[in-house]
């Protein structure tokens, strides 16, 4: 049995769905959840629930380690010397991907990210390679497995451990190279694009930018978030920060809708790796039809009310 | 400014990758690029060192076909160019990034370095920090805004549902770009021809004392990701057509 951290990434005190898939990665080893900004006691039934044998709220002995991503990577290499793990894992979210890379290059160990499968005893990980158009098998050679999984890329499965809190202090100081000076809050309650379960996506034909309610509408009623295509977002429709594929974001959700997205190579590789991919297109010969589940042709806004309607 | 830029040449993302053997591709046929980000770090550069005088210089590591991608990129703007040359196409991130502090040491000292915020070939999204790390200097990656401001940088990522964070650092300092930071331009023909003429140093990876076979990390095996056939397409009235596609998704496929 592998000694395994999991990174636990929360959000007003309660676990990411996206952490417990994470957890599940690990299932069968002796895990250890870190939790990084939430009171432990208030995750502790739901890491438990989900295979946690011990839970560990990392503090440094001084400093803020939400204001320092150097000093919550040193927190993190303490608390594998302290438990002597085998392996961490994390979340390829924007947070994870960046500790777990300042991580490895701090204690110069190899580091795997964004992986679609993880076999902790063999040291092997899938991932994508050349933008979602081949899947990697890479073998680790390390005494420590560093591995981030996309979200979603593993559905969670409970499996009950003892949840035990354990005391940690990180005995480390900042090394004072980056301070995060704000956060600057966009809307509050969207989703992240890249952990939401479902996406609706509008492309081109959702014509101007306060079409997106539309699709906001829809996406609301199966707890989902919206993105967009390129095309939209060069159109001015929809910010960057809302553009899935080769130069936005990597998404891999259970459901992906696309609206009025003709379907570029560029697209694709970001979200090929959704579960199930539906393509409502009024061009019944959108190359995005060649590529998906299910597709209806029609007219985004007659079709998307409806299944608003519907849901 | 002494500003470098670490350029990685990829192939096109709208190429049809062969895979060869078990954990090859065939690359002869294929059409090579700057990778899509580092264009975004190139193009900082160049306009910071526009504004503020200085020189801009690429590094790459990779094969030496690479040498024609970094002409594309100096005919962007950049002054000049150094290729530490590999066999492969895949090097472990810890090697390119020893590799990379080597051939910018060598150099002289930089005041600012750019990145991508990762290769769309390897996606493996970490070489900058190594390269900080090795260097001793801070990063941020994913940087989408950036201000350099009386020995300061001051940069915006995105973190997640919109909301973006700010973070400060001192020169020198590495930066990975991504979208957002700028519009890459498109090089002129003129500028083109100037590029020919601009000079790449070249060097072994060997002679930076770097052992290519050394990874940590390896390739076993490469894959196709299986492509979807056709969509099955739900027929009918509208509203025959979403009561169709919602029994499907919670009946069959279960994933509302």
């Amino acid at each position: 049995m592998a000694k395994t951290g999991i990174l636990i990434e929360t959000e007003n005190d309660a676990v990411k769905e996206t952490s417990l898939g994470v957890l599940t990665a690990a299932a069968g080893q002796e895990i250890i959840a870190l939790v990084m900004d939430a009171n432990p006691a208030s995750v502790k039934d739901k890491l438990a629930q989900y295979g946690a044998s011990g839970i560990v709220s990392l503090k440094p002995a001084s400093g803020d380690i939400l204001a320092s991503p150097d000093l919550a990577a040193r927190c993190l290499e303490a608390a594998v010397n302290e438990y002597g793990l085998d392996a961490l894992l994390g979340t390829a979210s924007a947070v994870g991907r960046d500790l777990f890379a300042r991580l490895g290059a701090l204690m110069d160990q190899p580091m795997v990210s964004d992986c679609v499968a993880v076999d902790i005893d063999a040291k092997t990980v899938k991932k994508s390679h050349f933008s979602g158009k081949t899947f990697a098998t890479l073998r680790v050679n390390a005494d420590l497995l560093l591995a981030t999984v996309r979200p979603n890329a593993i559905e969670a499965v409970p499996a009950p451990a003892g949840g035990e809190i354990l005391e940690f202090t990180a005995d480390v100081q900042d090394p004072g190279l980056a301070v995060i000076k704000e956060i600057k809050k966009g809307d509050s309650d969207k989703l992240d694009l890249t952990e939401a379960p479902v996406i609706v996506t509008g492309g081109r034909a959702i014509k101007a930018a306060e079409n997106y309610s539309m699709l906001e509408a829809c996406a609301g009623k199966m707890g989902g978030a919206v993105g967009a295509s390129r095309a939209a977002v060069d159109a001015g429709f929809a910010p960057h920060a809302m553009q899935v594929g080769q130069t936005g974001k990597t998404v891999s959700p259970k459901l992906y809708i696309a609206c009025g997205v003709s379907g570029a190579v560029q697209h694709f590789a970001g979200m090929k790796t959704s579960k199930v991919i539906v393509a409502i297109n009024e061009d019944k010969d959108a190359p995005i039809f060649a590529k998906c589940d299910y597709g209806i042709v029609g007219d985004i806004f007659e079709v998307v009310p409806a299944l608003t309607e519907k849901l | 400014m002494k500003i470098f830029v670490c350029v990685k040449h990829v192939p096109d993302t709208a190429a049809n990758i062969k895979l060869a053997g078990n954990n090859g591709f065939e690359d002869s046929e294929i059409k090579f690029v700057v990778n899509p980000y580092d264009e975004f770090g190139v193009e900082e550069a160049v306009s910071l060192v526009e504004k503020n005088g200085g020189e801009v210089v690429i590094v790459t590591v990779g094969k030496a076909a690479a040498a024609a991608t970094i002409r594309g990129a100096m005919a962007m703007g950049a002054h000049r160019a150094i290729l530490v040359k590999t066999q492969g196409q895949f090097l472990d991130a810890s090697l390119t990034a020893k590799a990379l502090k080597a051939a910018i040491e060598e150099d002289g000292a930089p005041d600012l370095i750019f990145t991508g915020k990762g290769a769309v070939d390897t996606e493996t999204f970490q070489t900058q920090y190594r390269l900080a790390a090795a260097l001793g200097l801070p990063v941020a990656n994913e940087v989408s805004r950036l201000r350099i401001d009386g020995g300061k940088a001051v940069a915006e990522q995105e973190v997640g549902g919109g909301d973006r964070q700010v973070i400060e650092m001192g020169l020198p300092c590495v930066i990975g770009a991504t979208k957002g930071l700028n519009e890459p331009r498109y090089p002129k023909f003129p500028d083109i021809m100037k590029a020919k003429k601009k000079e790449i140093k070249e060097m072994d990876i060997s002679d930076l004392g770097i052992d290519e076979a050394a990874g940590a990390v390896v390739i076993e095996h490469l894959e196709p990701v299986p492509e979807r056939a056709g969509a099955k397409m739900i027929e009918g009235s509208v509203q025959e057509q979403v009561t169709e596609l919602v029994r499907i998704l919670k009946e069959e496929e279960k994933v509302i």
